[in-house]
């Protein structure tokens, strides 16, 4: 993909919903010339979809306890998280401008004692997935029934065991407070024939497989839970996208 | 001493911010607790990774976990857990192993955590305490559950005959007056060690407390030879001997488990002699050290 093309699909992906969004200039404020990577445009629509149509969070509920968390477990993803945290007033537009410097907020994988809004510090992949179960429990055992978890992962990141920990263990118990996103670009070294869902339907999970570039798609799966079992979407977006 | 931290954590349930987090290890133990409060204790299964991960998460909601399995797979199969799913969230657990270094030697080398200090000793700030006395444990493990940070108790098998509660800074056991060396005995290894010392120049201490390390009261207790009786891996604390005694000149002897795999089964009582921690082997290593300053 030539730069000219990545700027125009980065455009179209940060497209904002309501015309009003100031997402796209500051999506371009992170990118700051460099190329983007599948791994950052894959997740921009369902990041979105989240922010502004699913979760209930605010700047002003960053601290409340009954907010819906959302744990970014993909920590490489962050172009487009900072690039939403600044658009809906978590952050300061100007934290964009140096990410990765050394006296940036930002980093490569985000720090949850850094940035405000941000529910975990993430990067080494598997991580997220064990820490939402534990937030969904802790929420349960407070009875805190309206805050819902939210995490984001990739198909290749289910490489990693600790995944399958926790999927199992969600299920056996129907952690019903809880949502995974799978963002699925075939990225997987040894894919996952017969589907991502499988993995956790088998454990006793309901599915919604979309496509990932389909927001109004996205947000009825997204929306989609029910009952007393753990929900998972997973977003199909084109190959290597 | 793992009745005694089932039934003290028991009553710590009563306080509705305390969650226990368990991966099959004691979960029978803990069964009539589960009963009465079966949102706040646990049981994940054999996932030793979940386990950490899932108490990060209820730390993150405001719960203070107590997070227990066997200690090499609670610290070493799940280290990278603590290190990301606690200590870089900026939350806190206590974690409390059981399996302390060879207590279940015919188990053979899966079941042996020589490690677990050390490894933790990787991370900041946390508290470690070893106890040496069942009656040691109560009082201890109450005050790091009401704490903010994270702890790591390491509960065994092995006990001294009494308890020495409140030795979290170095309580003085044995004073052998100016000029003797100073040993430092941790947690179950002091009755050998003071019975290797018996008739020997040498002041012991005890500390069921390793972190934070009692500088302060070493540098008190100290003249210039130190003798360090661990329970684990042989050399944990001597960082820290050596940075609190920078500025005098000094001799330290580390004694503890030894890296090397024996490859053998027997008791606990058979690994303390083979790596030179019963009373015999400890006064061999503690003469041999001296004899310069004995001749």
């Amino acid at each position: 993909m030539t730069t000219s093309a990545t700027t125009v699909r980065v455009a179209e992906a940060a497209a904002p919903i309501d015309g009003r969004d100031q997402f796209a200039p500051l999506l371009e404020r992170v990118r700051a010339g460099r190329k983007f990577g599948a791994n950052v445009l894959s997740t921009l629509d369902v990041l979105q979809v989240l922010y502004d149509r699913v979760l209930r969070i605010t700047p002003a509920t960053v601290d409340d306890p009954d907010r819906d968390r959302f744990l970014l477990s993909k920590g490489h993803a962050v172009a487009g998280y900072y690039a939403l945290l600044a658009a809906k007033g978590f952050i300061p537009p100007d934290w964009l401008d140096d990410q990765g410097g050394p006296s940036s907020r930002l980093g490569d994988h985000p720090d949850r004692t850094l940035i405000p809004g941000v529910e975990i510090g993430s990067g080494s992949l598997g991580h997220g997935l064990g820490l939402g179960v534990g937030s969904a429990l802790g929420l349960r055992a407070q009875g805190r029934l309206a805050p819902r978890v939210y995490v984001l992962l990739g198909d290749a990141e289910l490489d990693e065991g600790s995944n399958h920990e926790a999927i199992a263990y969600a299920g056996a118990v129907g952690l019903g407070n809880l949502t995974a996103i799978v963002v699925d670009n075939f990225s997987a070294t040894h894919g996952w024939p017969g589907g991502l869902a499988t993995r956790f339907t088998a454990n006793g999970w309901t599915a919604a497989t979309v496509d990932g570039r389909d927001r109004d798609a996205l947000h009825p799966a997204l929306t989609g839970h029910h009952g007393h079992r753990p929900h998972v979407v997973v977003a199909l977006v084109g190959d290597g996208e | 001493m793992r009745d005694t931290f089932v039934a003290t954590t028991t009553e710590f349930l009563d306080d509705p911010r305390t969650v226990v987090v368990l991966a099959d290890i004691s979960a029978e133990a803990f069964a009539p607790a589960a009963t009465r409060h079966p949102d706040r204790v646990v049981n994940v299964g054999i996932r030793e990774q979940l386990m950490v991960g899932v108490a990060g998460g209820l730390a993150l909601t405001g719960l203070r976990p107590i997070v227990h399995s066997y200690a090499p797979f609670l610290v070493e199969r799940a280290y990278e857990q603590i290190k990301l799913d606690l200590d870089h969230q900026g939350v806190g657990a206590v974690l409390v192993s059981v399996g302390a270094s060879y207590d279940r030697a015919a188990a053979g080398r899966t079941h042996l955590g020589p490690a677990d200090v050390a490894l933790i000793d990787t991370l900041h700030d946390w508290t470690v305490h070893v106890p040496g006395h069942r009656d040691e444990v109560p009082g201890l493990l109450r005050a790091v559950v009401c704490g903010q940070g994270s702890a790591y108790v390491r509960l065994s098998t092995q006990s001294n005959a009494r308890a020495y509660p409140e030795a979290g800074d170095l309580r003085v056991l044995r004073d052998a007056g100016p000029g003797a060396a100073l040993l430092v005995a941790v947690g179950p290894t002091v009755d050998a060690a003071l019975d290797a010392t018996a008739d020997l120049p040498v002041t012991v201490a005890y500390t069921h407390r390793p972190r934070p390390f009692d500088t302060a009261g070493l540098r008190a207790l100290v003249d210039s030879a130190v003798i360090l009786v661990e329970p684990y891996l042989a050399g944990t604390s001597a960082r820290l001997v050596s940075a609190a005694l920078a500025d005098r000149p000094h001799r330290l002897a580390a004694l503890g488990v030894r890296r090397e795999e024996l490859r053998r089964y027997g008791s606990a009582a058979d690994h303390a002699r083979w790596h030179g921690l019963d009373a015999a082997g400890l006064r061999r290593s503690i003469t041999d050290f001296l004899s310069p300053a004995l001749v």
